[in-house]
């Protein structure tokens, strides 16, 4: 019942997305708040596409829009070739909705806890319609299967369960349609050490049965890692470094996937490199080159006039700041 | 300095008590570095509220002892230990955003702690203030002082907190979670600090983690803690390079790093015990690789591994002790 | 990878989940003090109510000229009015219908007040409109708005009730809406959301029942004022038609005999102060348990 995917061609494909936020009350105070600017990117099937970034960077708003929970403010998303955006793009939703599904950070919000988690599970079946009460019984007891929960659940309620059995639960519930394609908001953010692991590896394992894609959402550079195919970074609403995973680790360009990857505190004892200064900028006064220019090591003159574009440095791997435009 | 020797919490639930936190004894050098780690629900924050006597007193049962400086903090009359909190043993929290009052000036919140314990005046304990941000490398200390809280980004709230707490040069900091609400980027920045400051003063200080990294890079001494008891105390050195509890094994392996790639992680099976619900021998046994039968029928002791390394894992104390 | 242990909560009791949170939540209630003693009050009261027939003579509209202005005794415990008809028995059988009154209208309000809460928590532009006009209802008093209602309608049971619903639906709108509101940015109605489900499916679904604590709270405490309005309504004259009785009638047509027959008044009066406390109670006690914010973290 999967409509066939051609593995060459995005399923994914994203140009120049933006979001504007208005801010403050009407008149006075008012302003725009630009959270993603100018994004594109394409996501292949059966890739993870890891998209990293502080507190407001913009990666869940991105992710927001994605699945169609946030409009557009400009730009352009093409899922499994029909345009979201525009003013066709509500029908062009509807018609590839069952084939997106997203993952919440929180397991505890995301589940109704008045319902049983057979009617959490089965809910995009309900919103579909069509299905016999047996093939949707039976399709629940495949999916808490698939996601490592007993059958016996079905009829339990979500306050009964830990962080990480609902995270399997809100997994479940995002297969229920068979999707191609799941953005995973800090899936894993909320969860302890060892349920992380669970949960990713759980993750991974689904993708190589069922040939998902996914859009990983993280601030966790380490765990980004561990699910990715490509990354791309995200500083104040614009991806500043867009690569396949081991070019990002091995030898990231930009100063502020620098950063970041120096600042994670790794479990061995000894001293390391003094952090990079200052914190994200608010985007209602975004300053005039470059976003990362006030913080940057490396910043010259050119970066506080002029934005840096997203150019290609090396095959598949794209950075936005000015020290490689000579490059 | 301070000696926690044998300190269990309970706490009331409805169907009676349930203890959150089991015969857990360590100690800490004056100007030393401690790090507890636990997930969630293994009595990391409880043992260190605990230290400042913190728990709403009508719900919590405290035994045990706590000596600071040769006095039990826990045997202390209220006025007593209220002089002692934030002028010997100050803390912070997770969150700096509900730590402050949204309609004080940080300047006065810094203030009162000093007009409080060492009685300066409006006048003086502003002008302490502004040095206090300063210490805490806020920059333009001087104008800040007449800022609120929402004025202030996370990482500069949490630096506020740091200058409240060091107002008074405490010998012992608590920092619960003090860095899990940041960015990245900020978080290295307050671990920074923390270090700096503690040279500075000369305090000791403990902090409380479910991130081994953060806590690998700050303390010299680590405590594992799991469901409530206290499962590994070693150098830090030896935690990470050779962790000994099966637990705390476990935990090292399951962080992701972002140095190597990885196919799959290690995940420990299962997950923790419900406090209300834990198994009768060693609670980790039914996620244990090593569990032997003996493991699940009787509650292992903590004991002497090697000097100043302790675990509570009969299974690798056997093991080890031909050698020793 | 597989994580087959039993929630232990689950394991200890063999009853099913939904009844399981029930029983929690009927023992924290039982346990509270307030509530228990109001529940008790009022359950006294709605059982007199029931039974009025076997407690009483029977015949609340039964005229008695020799026993008029009877005077508390024996024979007519809370006395007789002018026209000689048994004080207590139509106390019993005016309970029957202020509760209803009560019970009605603060029901009807309920139904009111959430759809239009959910309407305007939900279509954001029509949140303004709606609330606006909430607004200039709630401006009114209560108790002037049901008299136009009421006095529109004409008296008439029906009419008090809906007059007394549509006075309360303003405030039962805002707390419903409030709730709402904090219920709409959740996860769980995103993840709906994105499966595609629909505004009725969601609303109905996921934000309603997720309100109905509130709800419920404020449903009490209407229900107390509802009888207090109807003995208020009552006394203007617009109340339920005589002779069948209401509390407020009862003390409406006592009120010429005040001095020389207090008790005409008094009976009635100590009813709806009585079940006025009781649901009050009851109410207070359904907030401190329902409410998740004082709820203790287990």
């Amino acid at each position: 019942m999967k409509d066939t995917t051609d593995p060459a061609v995005p399923i994914i494909r994203v140009r120049n997305l933006r979001r504007d936020f208005k801010v403050g009350a009407r008149g006075r105070g008012r302003g725009v708040l630009r959270a993603v600017n100018d994004a594109s990117f394409d996501v292949m099937p059966g890739e993870t596409l890891g998209v990293v970034g502080e507190s407001g960077s913009g990666k869940s708003t991105i992710g927001r829009m994605l699945v169609g929970l946030l409009p557009a403010s400009g730009g352009e998303i093409e899922l499994f070739g029909e345009t979201i955006t525009g003013p066709l793009g509500k029908r062009a939703l509807a018609r590839v909705r069952h084939r997106l599904q997203f993952v919440f950070q929180d397991p505890h919000a995301a589940m109704n806890p008045r319902m049983r988690i057979s009617d959490i599970i089965a809910e995009p079946i309900d919103i579909q319609g069509g299905w016999s009460r047996k093939a949707r019984a039976d399709r629940v007891s495949e999916l808490l299967d698939l996601v490592g929960l007993s059958a016996q659940f079905a009829d339990r309620f979500p306050h009964e369960f830990s962080g990480g059995q609902r995270q399997r639960i809100v997994i479940a519930r995002a297969l229920a349609l068979d999707p191609d394609f799941i953005v995973c908001d800090e899936a894993v953010a909320a969860l302890d050490v060892s349920m992380q692991a669970q949960v990713i590896n759980l993750l991974m394992d689904l993708q190589d049965r069922l040939g998902l894609s996914y859009l990983f959402i993280a601030h966790d550079l380490a765990v980004v890692r561990a699910v990715s195919t490509r990354i791309a970074v995200l500083y104040a609403g614009e991806i500043v470094e867009l690569s396949g995973k081991s070019a990002l680790y091995e030898d990231p360009r930009h100063p502020y996937t620098q950063a970041l990857l120096a600042a994670i505190p790794r479990p061995e004892v000894g001293v390391r490199k003094p952090p990079i200064r200052g914190e994200v900028p608010s985007m209602l006064n975004r300053p005039a080159g470059c976003a990362l220019c006030p913080r940057c090591p490396s910043a010259f003159d050119r970066c506080k006039t002029e934005a840096p574009a997203l150019r290609e440095v090396a095959p598949g791997h794209s950075v936005a700041c000015h020290l490689y435009d000579g490059a | 300095m301070l000696q926690v020797e044998n300190l269990s919490v309970d706490f009331r639930v409805d169907s009676g008590w349930i203890r959150s936190v089991d015969e857990v004894s360590f100690a800490l050098d004056a100007q030393s570095t401690l790090g507890i780690v636990g997930e969630s629900g293994s009595g990391k924050s409880v043992t260190a509220l605990s230290i400042l006597r913190l728990h709403a007193r009508r719900n919590t049962r405290m035994t045990g002892r706590i000596v600071f400086d040769g006095e039990d903090l826990l045997a202390m009359p209220e006025r007593r230990l209220h002089e002692m909190r934030g002028r010997d043993i100050a803390m912070i929290f997770q969150d700096p955003m509900h730590s402050l009052n949204p309609v004080l000036t940080i300047g006065d919140q810094i203030g009162e702690t000093l007009r409080i314990h060492q009685g300066l005046n409006r006048a003086a304990a502003e002008k302490a203030a502004a040095g206090l941000l300063d210490m805490v490398r806020i920059p333009d200390a001087k104008r800040r002082v007449t800022d609120f809280p929402h004025q202030l980004s996370g990482g500069m709230r949490q630096r506020v907190m740091i200058a409240m707490a060091i107002a008074c040069r405490p010998r012992l900091l608590i920092a619960d979670e003090p860095t899990t609400a940041l960015d990245v980027t900020v978080q290295a920045q307050i671990l920074d600090l923390l270090r700096d400051l503690r040279e500075e003063i000369g305090m000791a200080v403990i902090l409380i983690s479910h991130d081994l990294g953060l806590v690998a890079e700050f303390a010299e001494r680590v405590l594992v803690m799991y469901a409530g008891e206290l499962v590994e105390d070693a150098p830090a050195r030896n935690i990470f390079e050779a962790p000994a509890h099966p637990y705390s094994e476990g935990l090292l392996k399951a962080i992701p790093s972002a140095d190597v790639d990885m196919h799959r992680l290690y995940a420990i099976p299962g997950r923790i015990p419900d406090p209300g619900d834990r198994p009768p021998g060693c609670n980790f046994a039914p996620r244990c690789a090593l569990a032997q039968p003996a493991c699940s029928a009787t509650p292992p002791a903590l004991d002497t591994l090697a000097p100043g390394h302790r675990i509570r894992c009969p299974v690798r104390l056997a093991a080890r002790e031909p050698a020793a | 990878m597989t994580d087959a242990t039993v929630p232990p909560a689950a394991a200890r009791a063999p009853l099913s989940p939904g009844a399981a949170r029930r029983r929690i939540l009927m023992r924290r209630l039982w346990r509270h003090r307030s509530f228990r003693l109001g529940a008790v009050i009022l359950l006294v009261i709605v059982l007199m109510a029931l039974a009025a027939p076997l407690l009483s003579n029977g015949e609340p509209t039964k005229m008695n000229l020799r026993a008029r202005f009877a005077p508390p005794s024996a024979d007519f415990i809370f006395g007789a009015d002018n026209f000689g008809r048994d004080i207590f028995t139509r106390v019993l059988y005016g309970a029957r219908i202020s509760l209803w009154i009560g019970f009605a209208s603060a029901m009807l309000a309920a139904a009111g007040g959430a759809l239009v809460g959910l309407a305007s928590a939900w279509y954001r532009r029509l949140d303004g409109v709606i609330m606006r006009i909430m607004d200039a209802l709630l401006a009114f008093p209560a108790i002037l708005l049901a008299i136009g209602i009421n006095a529109a309608l004409g008296p008439q049971v029906s009419s008090v009730i809906i007059a007394l619903a549509a006075a309360y639906v303003p405030r039962m709108a805002r707390i419903v809406r409030a709730a709402a509101l904090v219920v709409r940015e959740l996860d769980y109605v995103d993840a709906a959301r994105v499966s595609g489900a629909s505004a009725g499916r969601i609303i109905f679904r996921h934000i309603l029942p997720n309100c109905l604590a509130p709800l419920i709270v404020s449903l009490t405490f209407v229900f107390a004022y509802a009888i207090l309005a109807e003995a208020a309504l009552s006394f203007l004259g617009i109340g339920p038609p005589p002779p069948q009785p209401s509390w407020g009638n009862i003390i409406a047509e006592g009120r010429d005999y005040s001095v020389e027959a207090w008790w005409i008044m008094l009976f009635p009066g100590l009813a709806i102060s009585l079940a006025a406390l009781g649901t009050n109670l009851l109410g207070d006690g359904l907030r401190d348990v329902l409410d998740p914010r004082l709820k203790i973290e287990a």
